[in-house]
């Protein structure tokens, strides 16, 4: 008994000294789940299904925003003008490489599927087959490598919070997240594609009996879930690398992260992201390190079985 | 203005250039962070000599290539109703005799026969040991992987867990790891095959009995999960399985009843025989298992489970079973492994291992005995060729690139695999005819 | 007196959402009685059939159903697999065949559903097993027999033409011995020679096997011909009850539903 309140005391020490940091950095991943949960959600949304490839999306944005920057900056250290410069670089050849895989994905990957009306499970296998291609092609092509990105800026921390210092990395993380998540919320509020995708993903037969093109609205969603997949990427890689398997960890917490907060559901993807993340660094406080990806996936399968609709709930079928 | 053919023209072309400078890229030699597009624009280690006479880069071969592959395709097209119709005609007689029961009766005899005397063809050992390690046990493992996604319609990305669990039961029972043996006997491998199936289909319906009631795609991601943390175990638990050297220590099987002992060990070629036995016994029991009622369930729920559900068949539970007898083969496959190479360590189970089970059984054809067979051997003899034989600058990765090809281009081109089964083509192809309204192209409630 | 009630459903309600499928719901079949069910598009006929089969569960009330007198089984919260092996069998408004198995396959399936799993024994073949299997081959051929679809055993289900499709959907439900037969809309797609003859099959299911029949049927001619008592369904409420003639005199149901309809019936 006593063994275990000193191992609980312990924990609660380490969390106690360490519980802001662990919230900044937590709170900074879990803005890039959001972003990559997006994709996730709205495909789902359209098509009903899981988009396996999204990994290789994120992978993609984050190679190129990684040789764009490499041209750009190289070694050498980029003035106040020149960060806020490559940084949108960054973002926008990440964000448009994501959006290009995502077409391609959709054109290769899924559309002759749609066009023969074929099960689901057969969906699943060619997505998972174009990941796997993807990845291990990008292996081929890039080596096999973690590849450190040239910064924009300098990371240092900007200032504390109740000691706690926060970098500049995570600003610059959540705000950019934030306004880019921000905008979506508002192109699928207010937008006629936005009603497009949502009268798709509430009904895709009376849609498409309202006029609205399915193939068109369904390769929209594929650019903007593939455009925050590749942003995220290259936001991912600035701090962390990038390689050829750098997409399958993060993309598979994404995932969580749209499961947890109702897959179908792009505010849910947002929550669920960042309540993800904060639960994951946290977790740190208790889990062994080795372990600590078993977070997540105990957090899927227990929301899976517990409350399948997630946080905010998705739209279910007919049945019968 | 470009007339709506020529148009099209033009497209298929344009996806064919592309679909070549892919293979050109997937072909070529690795490339760098430095150098990444050496794949198309570079040859291996010299400029590739153009029959001897001039020096040319791979990417003008290719641009050569795609453009006879096209006029080809072209002629193709323009001709293929009546070649199609005179290979039917002259073909007909002949498909009519294969279809007989007494000449596929003898097909399998003659298939049984050459799988007997195989290792008297193939004496070289590098073929002697991969006819054991890469393809009896792969197409073990493919039967049952079978099990789950052919005949249940379950896809199953972390089968490797029940194949690393039947090849650490083997090592824990015969001693070989850090965890003692249990009652501290040292047992021979043959009394881990019952063990290691039993504990293969115990895993299987803890992770199944919960999951699969979710979603069919809920399920994969789940399963993928599953399959890694079981990696991530043997990995780190160290004290039980040895950590991420795993053991070498597991022996041999051996065999001793009254005066016969032998000792299987002395080169694959008896662990062939023993394994070709269990290969054998597996296709029986597996093909009467697909035409008994459990198949037929099997392929109602698969089909429709709503209607399935109406007629009394309660899915969960027979979604649990293929479960269960996936993993009891995997399991028994990990038996084998785990005796014939001494040796178990986490590297092997990883998710690699489960898209390689998931190719050989989509390559041949969900759900046909007969097909997964043929896609574990082709898909297996290819890898073992290439890694036997690679040419300059492979690395030995680059196969993962042409499995996950596979996956695509079958679902693509040909779902129901190469060996078709008879209920799954219907069911691939039905999808083709039937109207297609938006709805159900999006919904697809198949699965 | 108490009557034989093989259905017994009391004030049930069913919720989407927003959406009130079902209204408190109140109604009752007789043991072999012929039933239908009618009401306009949306009016919730499916969504009730629904309920009494377990695969959708209402937040309301109570579906209490009586395979044999004196027996009661509590339909809410059961499985959809565990009403249908109570002795509660449903075809599907738009039908769900099992499309790449053969009419006699489909039937099979139905009636060797409700035996044991025995994946040990189908591996093993016994004589156990064969006998099983030569069973539910002797009832297949009966059924196949008794909704006339002999000469189509060993066609593609989904080659069949619509009236046959309706014919294997009630050979299928009758294969898991039921003692009521829920069709959802069982005419609907099929020519007016089809009708008849699926009347005919109807009645003969209740005549010659005993089964009790609830049906949803949109076609006034057919129904009225066949129901011995009729429900109205609209905007998830009962709104009227009785026999043909009854129903086809009252004024809430002509205004509500049946419009010009009710003159030519
Ligand atoms: N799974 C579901 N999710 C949401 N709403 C549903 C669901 N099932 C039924 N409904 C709603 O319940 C109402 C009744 O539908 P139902 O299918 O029961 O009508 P019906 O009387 O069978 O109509 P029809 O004659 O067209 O078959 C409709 O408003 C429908 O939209
Ligand atoms: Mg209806």
């Amino acid at each position: 008994m006593s063994g275990i309140f000193q191992f609980l005391s312990a924990h609660f020490h380490i969390l106690h000294i360490t519980f802001w940091p662990l919230l900044v950095g937590g709170i900074a991943n879990g803005f890039i789940y959001s972003l990559i949960a997006i994709g996730y959600t709205m495909v789902y949304g359209v098509l009903r299904l899981i988009n396996f490839a999204h990994s290789e999306i994120f992978m993609a944005g984050g190679f190129a925003s990684y040789f764009l920057l490499h041209a750009l900056i190289g070694h050498s250290t980029p003035s106040t003008g020149g960060s806020i410069l490559f940084m949108a670089l960054g973002m926008l050849s990440g964000g448009l490489c994501g959006m290009l895989v995502a077409v391609i994905l959709e054109r290769v990957a899924y559309r002759p599927l749609r066009r023969r009306n074929a099960p689901k499970l057969a969906y699943l296998i060619s997505a998972i087959g174009a990941s796997y291609f993807m990845f291990n092609l990008a292996g081929k092509e890039f080596g096999r490598y973690n590849l450190s990105m040239a910064q924009p800026f300098v990371n240092h921390s900007l200032f504390t919070i109740f000691g706690a210092p926060v970098q500049m990395y995570y600003i610059v993380i959540v705000a950019i997240s934030a306004a880019m998540l921000f905008l979506l919320d508002r192109i699928v509020a207010t937008t006629k594609l936005g009603r497009g995708i949502r009268a798709v993903a509430q009904d895709a037969e009376t849609a498409s009996l309202m006029g609205v093109n399915i193939d068109q609205t369904i390769v929209v969603t594929f650019m903007l879930g593939g455009f925050f997949g590749g942003l995220a990427g290259f936001l991912f890689g600035m701090s962390s690398g990038v390689v050829y398997t750098m997409g399958f960890t993060p993309a598979l917490k994404a995932f969580t992260a749209a499961v947890l907060g109702g897959i179908g559901n792009v505010r849910g993807a947002m929550i669920g992201g960042l309540l993800l993340g904060i639960v994951e660094s946290f977790s740190i406080a208790f889990v062994n390190g080795a372990f600590i990806d078993v977070v997540a996936f105990a957090i899927l399968v227990l929301v899976l079985l517990v409350r399948p609709t997630g946080i905010l709930g998705e739209q279910l079928g007919r049945s019968a | 203005m470009r007339s709506p053919v020529a148009a099209t023209q033009i497209r298929r072309f344009l996806a064919l250039l592309a679909l070549m400078a892919v293979v050109e890229l997937i072909t070529g030699p690795p490339g760098s962070a430095e150098e990444p597009t050496i794949g198309i624009t570079r040859s291996f280690s010299e400029p590739t000599s153009f029959f001897g006479l001039f020096v040319t880069p791979r990417f003008v071969l290719f641009f050569a290539f795609t453009v006879i592959i096209y006029l080809v395709a072209s002629l193709w097209r323009s001709q293929s109703t009546s070649i199609v119709a005179i290979w039917n005609t002259t073909t007909a007689q002949p498909r009519a005799f294969t279809q007989r029961r007494a000449v596929r009766l003898s097909t399998r005899g003659g298939l049984l026969v050459i799988a007997i005397v195989l290792p008297l063809i193939v004496t070289d050992p590098f073929w002697q040991s991969s006819l054991v390690e890469q393809i009896a046990v792969y197409i073990l493992l493919a039967l049952g992987l079978n099990v789950v996604t052919g005949f249940a319609g379950l896809l199953d990305l972390g089968y490797v867990a029940f194949y690393a669990i039947g090849a650490y039961a083997t090592a824990w029972v015969t001693g070989a790891l850090p965890l003692a043996p249990p009652f501290g006997i040292h047992m021979d491998p043959f009394f881990a095959i019952p063990i290691a199936i039993v504990l293969a289909m115990v895993a299987g319906v803890i992770l199944g009995a919960p999951t699969l009631r979710l979603r069919g795609d809920y399920l994969a991601i789940v399963t993928l999960g599953f399959g890694e943390i079981i990696a991530l175990f043997a990995n780190n638990l160290n004290t039980i399985t040895g950590g991420a050297t795993g053991t070498n220590e597991i022996p041999h099987f051996t065999f001793h009843v009254g005066p016969v002992n032998y000792r299987w060990g002395l080169g694959p070629v008896p662990y062939y025989y023993l394994a070709l036995g269990f290969v054998v016994i597996f296709i029986v029991a597996f093909s009467l298992l697909e035409h008994s009622r459990v198949g037929r369930a099997w392929t109602a729920i698969r089909e429709d489970e709503v209607a399935a559900e109406s007629v009394g068949i309660n899915p969960l539970k027979y979604k649990v079973m293929a479960f269960a007898i996936g993993a009891a083969s995997a399991g028994f496959a990990g038996v084998m492994t785990a005796a014939q190479t001494n040796f178990v360590s986490p590297a092997t189970f990883t998710l690699v291992f489960s898209i390689n089970i998931l190719v050989l059984v989509i390559f041949g054809g969900m759900g046909s005995i007969a097909g997964v067979i043929l896609g574990a051997v082709l898909v297996q003899t290819f890898q073992m060729f290439i890694i036997h034989t690679p040419p300059a600058g492979f690395q030995p990765q680059d196969l993962y690139i042409y499995l996950g090809a596979i996956l695509v281009a079958m679902m693509i081109f040909r779902p129901a695999g190469l060996l078709p089964s008879r209920r799954r083509r219907r069911e691939l192809t039905m999808a083709e005819v039937g109207k297609s309204t938006a709805g159900e192209i999006l919904i697809g409630e198949q699965s | 007196m108490s009557i034989d009630k093989i259905f017994d459903v009391d004030r049930v309600t069913l919720r989407f959402g927003g959406v009130v499928s079902l209204n408190d719901v109140t109604l009752h079949q007789q043991r072999g009685e012929i039933l239908a069910i009618i009401g306009p598009n949306g009016a919730g006929k499916t969504s009730l059939f629904n309920s009494l089969t377990g695969v959708y569960q209402p937040q309301e009330g109570s579906v209490t159903f009586c395979a044999q007198p004196g027996e009661s089984f509590d339909v809410i919260g059961k499985k959809a697999h565990r009403v249908a092996k109570a002795g509660v069998a449903r075809t599907f408004q738009a039908s769900r065949m099992f499309s790449a198995l053969t009419t006699f396959e489909n039937i099979k399936i139905g009636a060797e559903s409700h035996r044991g799993i025995g994946a040990v024994g189908a591996m093993l073949r016994g004589p156990g097993t064969r006998r099983d299997e030569r069973k539910s081959d002797g009832k297949t051929i009966e059924l196949l027999r008794f909704v006339g679809l002999e000469g189509q055993a060993n066609t593609i289900s989904s080659s069949l033409s619509y009236g046959d499709r309706r014919r294997l959907e009630i050979a299928r439900a009758l294969a898991t011995e039921p003692q009521v037969l829920l069709l959802d809309e069982p005419a609907a797609g099929t020519n007016p020679s089809e009708k008849l003859a699926l009347a005919d099959l109807i009645r003969k299911v209740r005549d010659v096997m005993g089964v009790s029949i609830l049906l949803i049927e949109h076609d006034m001619k057919l129904v009225m011909s066949l129901a011995e008592r009729l429900y109205v369904l609209n905007f998830g409420s009962v709104i009227a009850e009785g026999t043909p003639d009854e129903i086809r005199a009252n004024e809430a149901v002509i205004s509500a539903y049946l419009g010009t309809t009710a003159e030519d019936a």
